[in-house]
């Protein structure tokens, strides 16, 4: 089943077309990683997706709807779960606080001032922090956790609303290696056992390849490759586009992948 | 030292040794409390922080309790040895009026007590700063009823901090003495059982121009005031009584400039742009001056008869110096020519004990604690129902002569100098003034009881 | 007017603009580089007149005496900024946000009282300026020399500055440290040079705006906090940190009144309207038009996240000590009226208003994170409602019932336009509403008073002794307190908090920041205007100054000494600062500078606040006694 399908993308700015004439589409529990060199326009891409910035033209349909013009928080109650390249939560809050104030949206109850928020929705946030492993966290104020712990409470917070899309910006950046694989495995596993659809941007070549289902390449603005990891390692643009910083992945993922 | 400042080191004493008193039941406590052992288990420097900590919060724990103990406690004094009178005014707010009038009232009670006081009490006043806020006002006039137990009010300078304090008094049943507001609502369509006032009201002082202004016969008219309830009532007033005086008299221009924020060179452009014949103004202090400075230089006041309440005042008047524009019609206070001997032996007092001339502030500050102490000694007590029928009708000495408080509005009959402005060895004076009776300047005793809400 | 009149009325608004970019273009350069709400800003140009009127005075008349006591006035009062920020604001650096702005607060008092001290009460006429004294005749008219004089001083000084800003390597240190100061700490500039120096030159062209007043008007003991209003007007019309903005601004704001002015009355479709009156507020109209269309003002750009936003601390729930510490001290003030005399209740009741005053604003200023500088409108709309209410229609319960609505509709309006802006910028639109109400209900005479407000507004008879009234205050203040408290801990509080927390977060999890930031707006309003109703009932009689400029500054210093990262700080702010007013003005003539003295070494030694230092040393303290 197809959950997002983009087609004719573009966006230009001042005459330079950051995004142009991207389409591409995602089933749902497929991980689709975006790649490309730094302004290649993965992050204009992804803000197009996620109601950061608006489309020149081109269409982008989540579950058949379009998504261009929205603003983020109309496409998050579509089911669009989404984490940041630098974390964003809540820093005066708890772990726990942090994933109930978005399950207290995702249930509608944000303007609610009679109950004590701090006692909603308790059960679903803590089976939500040991789905992503970081239950005996909970009750640690976002400010003082590690860098890693931080991401995972993101995904935590991203999965509140059971989100059929999952668009993650840079996951791994910051972090140790260790962490990244594990992070990345967790949601891996998390995308295949709900079917959730997964996008995500990466500089980490070791990450994209051991766990995108297929990877799109951007250059300039412009797809130029998209196929599964082995396709697009083979694909001679790609291999050009990458020569200056091809090391990380033609050794190592030669290696690891043979 | 005065009465005024003793009482206040009394109090001052009695908070400190709260606080004193407290700090050592503290310190026994906590000295009995310690745990043994704590010492010897902790580093030294551990102790030491320690210790400054609690030292810190002690001090601002017992700084917190002294302040809700000497809120609890500082309760009115037990016997009344002396006769308290209220004082409230926003010192900090009008100093320049401000502290000629304190100087004023401070000569008086000095006075007062030298001659025995009253009802052989001495007489003590009480005097709080109400930061120009009508809200504050009405607090320290709580304050200065229910806890200082004084037997009337007095002060007010500005008029809606007048208003509040008058109809506080209303409200407590206590006689207010305003001095310097002028609003005319305080005794007439706001007026109350309980409040008098001493000075002459805008209206008045609008009256005593009016006739000058008429007599002049010019027809075109422009009006400059400042925009709030005075400067309006005074317009108000003007144009309504030279219209009755001299039918088809036109008013060409109205500036309206913000108190104290005047746009002095597009005003007074405005106003020359407008061809008027001649000017009325109610501004004063900063405004008036900077209006004085550039319609000088822009020749606005060349061939035009120009009024301005107040501007006499030497408050007012002596900033101006050099650039006193001569020939205005004014009201003020010429101190340095009046040679009455009630004044001469106010002016003579004044000096000796200041080393300064007086400001008509010191006139008011004077005038409205000889007027207190005249309705006590009338009264015979401080009783203030007795007090307010004391002053229904009272007649006044005061160093401007002769004047009455009238039973009918509560309002003084005080005058005001009503003359002209000239240069002088480079300084403002008044020429050609004469005392104008404020009882000649009010409306028929008709309009007034129709104005007054019924008591 | 004829185009001649309209002529020189653009000429009379141009000098008045230059005066004011002066002083602007020093307080904008100071925001910029600082980031320092700096309050004292028209107390600088203060003592820049002042000074300038005893040099000038000293040295004698005549050109050189003249124009050198005005350049020194300029450098005097530079020096002492240099002074003030490298003694004082240094310190507050890396204090909670808008902590310097009760340090500067704290200095408008104190100079404010030295300036008395020194100078005396009366107003002070300095000479005209020698060579510039007379006027010349342009189209039919006098203009004096001297203010053609300003109005080239203006373009000049603009000039000079942007020369400064641009040739110099300090200029460019200062553009950089303008748009981003952590880049420009990372680029190895030695920052606490350059916030001196800038301070430095901020208050100097301050002080030379007040200096080169004197030929115009005399020294006076209100003129710094009747400019300080205008020049932030100035530097916000044109974009906090912009020079040519605020050169732009003054004289849209310069020509404007003078246009004003030069109209005068207009009568048309039977109506009278004078647009002389309109200068009362002209420019804060000008204001929230600017703002409502350019969120960061003519010129300026948007400010990067404050810098507060990672460091707020968490909001527990109370615990069950500071549960029981709080039930005692509702207690002990219940039964306060057993074991004090009628004064201390009327005081306690002044204190209950300001309380619930504050906690509505911090409610807004902290878990909201929207500042706001203009909160009176809501205690002033409360108090007029509930006035108005009980003069014409309704029995006083039922107009103190209804008036928290009539300041939530007030709020909800005003707000819907706030919760648009960020930092600085929302906090000079809210003051921009707060003024634009009050020139209303300043000016509204028939309906409102007028400056002199209304009388009789007493409480119902059962209500009128003062203990019942001291009860009717507790139950509301502190009820109104206890539920703006709690709502924090609701999921709309958690809403609010995590607008504040991260607005890119927020909306990502689909929370509309907007809507949630302008409820709370509404809904901090109606408590504020609660707040309002009491006290009109309280004092009797209420007038404009209830929504004024220094009403909502007196709650900002509330809330920012009791310590704005604490839920009771805003009560214990309350407290102090109504306490300390009423009783050290009994205690010394130079109370205003005492009061200044008190604030500045609260800030000084309790950078967290009041609240906010009790509880650093409880955790301290429960800290080692669990370890």
């Amino acid at each position: 089943m197809t959950v997002l399908r983009v087609s004719d993308l573009c966006k230009s700015y001042g005459g330079v077309q950051a995004v142009c004439n991207v389409s591409f589409s995602l089933d749902a529990g497929e991980i689709l990683a975006l790649i490309g060199p730094n302004g290649a326009g993965k992050t204009t891409c992804f803000n197009l997706l996620n109601g950061q910035i608006a489309a020149d033209s081109g269409s982008a349909e989540f579950e058949g709807r379009s998504l261009i013009g929205m603003q983020p928080r109309e496409i998050w109650r579509l089911g669009v779960g989404r984490t940041f390249q630098i974390t964003a939560t809540f820093g005066s809050m708890s772990v726990r606080e942090n994933v109930q104030t978005a399950l207290l949206n995702f249930h509608g109850k944000l303007t609610s001032i009679v109950t004590l928020a701090g006692r909603l929705y308790v059960d679903e946030a803590m089976a939500l922090l040991e789905r992503v492993g970081i239950a005996a966290q909970a009750e640690r104020p976002c400010g003082v956790l590690a860098y890693g712990d931080l991401k995972r409470v993101e995904l935590a917070i991203a999965l509140a609303n059971h989100p059929h899309l999952l668009l993650m910006d840079e996951p791994t950046a910051g972090m140790a290696p260790t962490e990244r694989v594990a992070l990345m495995q967790l949601t891996a596993e998390l995308a295949r056992a709900s079917s959730i659809a997964v996008l995500f941007t990466e500089h980490d070549m070791d990450v994209v390849f051991a766990h995108a289902d297929r990877i799109l390449v951007l250059n300039h603005g412009t797809l130029i490759a998209e196929g599964k990891p082995a396709e697009v390692r083979a694909n001679r643009q790609v291999q050009e586009v990458y020569l200056g910083s091809g090391s990380v992945y033609g050794a190592a993922h030669g290696a690891e992948h043979a | 030292m005065n009465a005024l400042a003793r009482s206040t080191t009394v109090k001052i004493l009695q908070r400190s040794e709260i606080v004193y008193i407290l700090a050592l039941t503290d310190r026994a406590r906590d000295g009995g409390h310690q745990p043994p052992g704590t010492r010897s288990e902790s580093s030294v420097d551990d102790v030491n922080l320690r210790e400054k900590d609690m030292t810190l919060r002690r001090t601002f724990l017992l700084g917190t309790a002294a302040l809700a103990m000497s809120a609890v406690f500082s309760g009115p004094a037990a016997a009344q040895s002396t006769i308290k009178i209220g004082e409230i005014n926003s010192y900090k707010t009008f100093p320049a009026f401000l502290e000629p009038y304190k100087k004023g009232w401070e000569l008086a009670l000095e006075e007062i007590n030298k001659s025995g006081g009253l009802l052989g009490k001495k007489v003590e006043v009480i005097s709080r700063d109400d930061s120009g806020k009508p809200g504050d006002a009405v607090r320290v006039a709580e304050e200065l009823v229910s806890r200082e137990n004084v037997s009337l009010l007095m002060g007010a300078f500005a008029s809606h901090v007048g208003l509040a304090i008058s109809d506080f008094a209303k409200q407590r049943k206590t006689l207010y003495i305003a001095a310097e507001p002028l609003t005319d609502q305080i005794v007439w369509n706001k007026g109350n059982h309980y409040t008098f006032r001493l000075r002459p009201s805008t209206y008045m002082q609008v009256a005593m121009l009016v006739p000058d202004a008429a007599k002049l016969n010019k027809k075109r008219w422009a009006i400059v005031y400042p925009n709030y309830e005075y400067g309006q009532s005074a317009t108000a007033g003007f144009k309504k009584l030279l219209s009755a005086k001299q039918p088809g008299v036109e008013f060409v221009s109205e500036q309206a400039p913000a108190l104290g924020k005047i746009e002095a060179g597009a005003v007074v452009q405005a106003l020359i742009d407008a061809k008027p014949d001649a000017i009325f103004s109610s501004l004063f202090g900063a405004d008036l001056q900077k209006f004085v400075r550039e319609g000088t230089q822009r020749g606005l006041f060349k061939g035009r008869p120009t009024f301005n309440l107040l501007a006499g005042e030497p408050e007012y008047l002596d900033t101006l110096k050099d650039e006193t524009p001569a020939g205005w019609y004014v009201t003020g206070y010429p101190w340095e020519q009046i040679n009455t001997p009630e004044h001469k032996k106010f002016l003579a007092a004044y000096q000796a004990k200041w080393k300064d001339y007086p400001r008509l502030g010191s006139i008011v500050g004077y005038s409205t604690l000889m007027s207190a102490a005249e309705a006590i000694k009338k009264a015979g007590s401080t009783d203030t129902e007795k007090m307010i029928a004391a002053m229904k009708g009272m007649q006044m000495d005061s160093p401007l002569g002769k004047f009455s408080y009238r039973a009918l509005d509560h309002q003084s009959t005080m005058g005001a100098y009503v003359g002209r402005l000239a240069l002088k060895d480079g300084k403002g004076v008044m020429v050609d003034w004469k005392y104008s009776n404020g009882a000649d300047f009010l409306p028929s005793d008709a309009d007034v009881k129709a104005m007054r809400p019924a008591e | 007017m004829s185009f001649s009149a309209i002529f020189v009325q653009l000429l009379n608004g141009l000098a008045s603009a230059s005066s004011l970019f002066l002083v602007a273009a020093g307080l904008s350069l100071i925001f910029g580089v600082t980031r320092i709400v700096n309050f004292a800003h028209g107390s600088l140009y203060m003592l820049g007149t002042y000074t300038a009127y005893s040099l000038v005075q000293w040295f004698g008349g005549g050109i050189p005496g003249f124009w050198s006591g005005v350049l020194l006035s300029g450098v005097i009062v530079g020096l002492f900024g240099a002074l003030v920020e490298r003694l004082l604001l240094r310190r507050l650096y890396h204090a909670p946000e808008l902590l310097q702005l009760l340090a500067t607060f704290a200095l408008v008092l104190i100079i404010s009282d030295f300036t008395l001290w020194a100078w005396g009460p009366e107003d002070l006429l300095g000479p005209r300026a020698p060579g510039l004294a007379g006027a010349i005749s342009i189209a039919g008219r006098r203009f004096p020399e001297y203010d053609l004089f300003l109005i080239l001083l203006g373009p000049l000084v603009l000039g000079l500055l942007w020369l400064l800003l641009t040739r110099t390597r300090w200029g460019t240190l200062v553009r950089a440290a303008t748009e981003d100061r952590e880049m420009a700490g990372a680029l190895g500039v030695n920052q606490a040079w350059l916030f001196t120096s800038v301070f430095a030159l901020g208050s100097f062209l301050a002080g030379l705006g007040g200096a080169i007043q004197i030929p115009r008007e005399p020294a006076v003991l209100t003129m710094d906090l009747s400019i300080l209003s205008d020049v932030f007007v100035v530097v916000v019309v044109g974009g906090m940190g912009s020079i040519p903005g605020a050169f732009l601004a003054a004289v849209i704001i310069g020509v404007l009144k003078a246009m004003c002015i030069g109209i005068g009355n207009v009568h048309a479709f039977g109506i009278d309207f004078s647009f002389s009156k309109l200068t009362l507020v002209v420019e804060f109209i000008v204001m929230a038009v600017v703002l409502v269309i350019r969120p960061w003002g003519l010129f300026g750009r948007s400010q990067g996240a404050p810098r507060a936003a990672s460091t707020e601390p968490p909001l527990n729930l109370p615990s069950p000590a500071l549960q029981k510490l709080l039930l005692a001290g509702l207690i002990m003030l219940a039964l306060l009226p057993l074991a004090s005399d009628r004064y201390t209740l009327v005081l306690m009741t002044d204190i209950l208003v300001f309380a619930l005053f504050a906690v509505s604003l911090h409610f807004i200023m902290g878990p909201a994170g929207m500042h706001s500088f203009g909160h009176a409108a809501y205690f002033g709309l409360g108090a007029y409602a509930a006035a108005l209410l009980f003069k014409h229609v309704l029995p006083m319960e039922l107009a103190l019932a209804l008036a928290p609505f009539a300041a939530g509709l007030g709020a909800l309006l005003f707000g819907w336009f706030c919760v648009r802006l960020s930092g600085v910028y929302l906090a000079m639109l809210t003051l921009a509403f707060a003024q634009i109400a009050w020139s209303v209900v300043y000016q509204w005479d028939s309906f409102t008073g007028g400056s002199n407000g209304m009388v009789g507004v007493w409480p119902a008879q059962w209500l009128a002794s003062k203990t019942t009234f001291y009860y009717l205050a507790l139950v509301l203040c502190a009820g109104g307190t206890m539920v703006l408290w709690r709502i924090l801990y609701s999921p709309f509080g958690y809403g609010l908090r995590a607008g504040r927390d991260s607005p890119l977060r927020a909306d990502a999890i689909g929370i509309d920041v907007r809507r949630q930031q302008w409820l709370g707006f509404a809904l901090a309003g109606t408590f504020a205007g609660l707040a309002g109703a009491v006290y009109a009932f309280s004092k009797g009689s209420i007038s404009p100054d209830a929504l004024s400029i220094p009403r909502s500054v007196d709650g900002l210093v509330m809330v920012l000494m009791g310590g704005i990262q604490t839920l009771t700080g805003a009560v214990a702010g309350a407290a102090v600062f109504t306490w300390l007013q009423d009783s050290i003005s009994r205690q010394t003539e130079f109370w205003r500078a005492l009061l200044g003295g008190i604030i500045l070494f609260l800030v000084l030694v309790f950078p967290q606040g009041i609240a906010g230092f009790i509880r650093e040393r409880w955790e301290a303290r429960s800290g080692r006694s669990e370890a």
